[in-house]
């Protein structure tokens, strides 16, 4: 974990109310897809934990949607700005534990850490499958981005405007390696449908490094913390 | 050179700033950002006699200036604390450290204390009386006087360390809670722990918080742990240590001249976990500033 300064290069709006935020300054700490910072926002208390889309030596690109009070703020920051981060949080995606052909599922803003695994996976010669579910066609983001790693990409949306009509779920093979992000109830829908992988959580923090226990969930092994033994968990240790 | 230094029950402090229960854990998170032997104390997170998990999630609500939390006082157990988050947290943090312990019973307080006074770096007990996320323990001794009495009475009777007991704001009459400790034999007082509060998502028409209510901390509370610090100051003569929404050098300066010997810094750490290293950083400056030579001189100077 560290603390740092970090200049926002680029803030823009890329789907409906999803906002794509470069950051330039120190990306030492994280090490691993899925890990996530936590931004200082002026005029809100707690910081917001936002997970890393992907990263390179000196920059950060994180995809946030407004969600409140917090994100909105962080919607009108411009480029130039300062903002304040921690970095190097969570524990991310344990790659070494990735079979050769994983699917990836991603749905809504659950779709950016997934972006960075995909180039990582693709780097380290693995052949990712990526399903990516969103609620209308204006919600729809990466998609190019995930082509351009030249993995297969297949898209749903609940209303059909767009790709598949439906969820990602039931584009899923039965008997595969799953790596999910998205909200809860997909994640649980996933689990419901995969026979392993990795699942990554969002939660609310209060700290967003160990400290202060508000994200605690029950696993199989005994309660961890989301932002700290998280917010990746196998498929095997989750409890409902 | 400003002397930094203050006293609790004979426990000498190299400075007034100790990171508050239940947001330092046992210090672990924050070792890796900076030296945690700078630091006067550290109140370890809330033991019980059992493990326990808390409440169900969410546990944690923005707040303006501060932030309400549920949490429920999640800890590995009393066995666990004294076998290995204390020796561990000895091996980083050379000084006494205060253990704050949470009852459901006067004899779950007792054995807690029997068993603290055992470990070698534990230098206070602060008996938190005062969690309001857990139905039937703490808060439930914290606001009557008479519980809060026989509580100080038995467990200075298990224990040869200093005894220090954390009260809730959430009461009509805080000076006579305070009154009661000292008549038991507390040796100080902490105070405040937090405040009851509610958040509603106004969206899904409920509360943000799982356990509907939760505790508000944070630079919102610090003028209520002011006041009451202040008005406790004038009741009683045994050592208070400040706590509530401390978030600087001239927060911990202003507590200090309401009536307190030392001071904790809770919600803060969570936000900016550096932030007892920079109130350290700065007290001297600001000290100079006032004309401060010893800051202990302060203590309550505020008429």
């Amino acid at each position: 974990m560290k603390e740092a300064e970090y200049r926002i290069l680029e803030n823009r709006e890329i789907a409906r109310g999803v906002f794509r935020m470069l950051l330039g300054g120190d990306s030492s700490e994280i090490r691993a897809p899925g890990q996530f910072v936590n931004l200082h926002i002026p005029g809100s208390f707690l910081r917001r934990p936002i997970s890393v889309c992907d990263w390179e030596e000196g920059k950060i690109t994180l995809i946030y949607k407004v969600v409140g009070h917090g994100t909105e703020e962080l919607s009108r920051r411009e480029a130039g700005e300062i903002l304040r981060a921690l970095t190097g949080l969570g524990n991310g995606y344990m790659l070494s534990k990735i079979p050769p052909r994983p699917v990836l599922c991603g749905g809504g803003v659950g779709v950016p850490p997934l972006y960075g695994l995909c180039r990582k996976l693709v780097q380290l010669g693995k052949h990712p499958h990526v399903l990516l579910g969103f609620r209308s066609k204006e919600d729809v983001f990466y998609e190019e981005e995930f082509r351009a790693l030249k993995v297969p990409v297949e898209l749903t949306t609940e209303d059909g405007s767009y790709g598949k009509k439906g969820f990602v779920t039931e584009l899923l093979e039965e008997k595969c390696y799953a790596l999910c992000c998205g909200p809860e109830p997909m994640l649980r829908a996933l689990y419901d449908r995969t026979e392993d992988g990795q699942f990554s959580f969002e939660e609310r923090m209060g700290c967003g490094f160990g400290a202060c226990m508000g994200c605690s969930r029950r696993t199989k092994d005994g309660w961890k913390r989301v932002c700290t033994e998280g917010p990746v968990f196998f498929r095997e240790e989750i409890v409902w | 050179m400003v002397d930094l230094s203050t006293e609790l029950s004979g426990l000498k402090l190299d400075n007034p700033v100790i990171p508050a229960s239940g947001t330092f854990g046992y210090g672990k998170e924050f070792r890796e950002l900076y030296d945690l032997n700078i630091l006067g104390s550290i109140a370890i997170k809330g033991t019980t006699l059992k493990p326990r998990y808390g409440n169900e999630l969410p546990r944690i609500a923005e707040c303006p200036s501060g932030m309400l939390n549920s949490v429920g006082l999640q800890n590995p157990g009393l066995r666990n604390v004294i076998e290995h988050e204390l020796p561990e947290l000895s091996e980083f943090f050379h000084k006494p450290v205060i253990a704050n312990i949470s009852g459901f019973s006067i004899a779950e307080y007792i054995e807690l204390a029997e068993e603290m006074d055992q470990v070698k770096n534990v230098g206070i007990l602060e008996l938190n009386v005062s969690c309001p996320n857990v139905r039937g323990g703490g808060l439930a001794f914290g606001t009557d006087a008479d519980n809060v009495y026989t509580l100080c009475c038995g467990v200075k009777k298990a224990t040869k360390k200093p005894v220090y007991v954390k009260l809730s704001p959430n009461v009509t009459d805080i000076v006579s809670i305070a009154k009661a400790c000292e008549k038991g034999g507390a040796d100080g007082i902490s105070l405040i722990n937090t405040l009851l509060g509610l958040r509603i998502d106004i969206q899904r028409r409920r509360t943000v918080l799982k356990n509907r209510m939760g505790g508000l901390s944070g630079p919102a509370i610090f003028p209520v742990a002011l006041r009451m610090v202040y008005q406790v100051r004038r009741a009683v003569k045994i050592p208070l240590i400040g706590m509530g929404g401390i978030s600087s050098a001239e927060d911990v300066i202003e507590m200090m001249m309401a009536g307190a010997s030392a001071v904790q810094i809770g919600a803060m750490n969570l936000t900016e976990p550096l932030i007892c290293q920079r109130i350290i950083r700065e007290l001297p400056e600001k000290c100079r500033e006032l004309g401060i030579e010893k800051l202990s001189d302060i203590i309550g100077c505020v008429e």
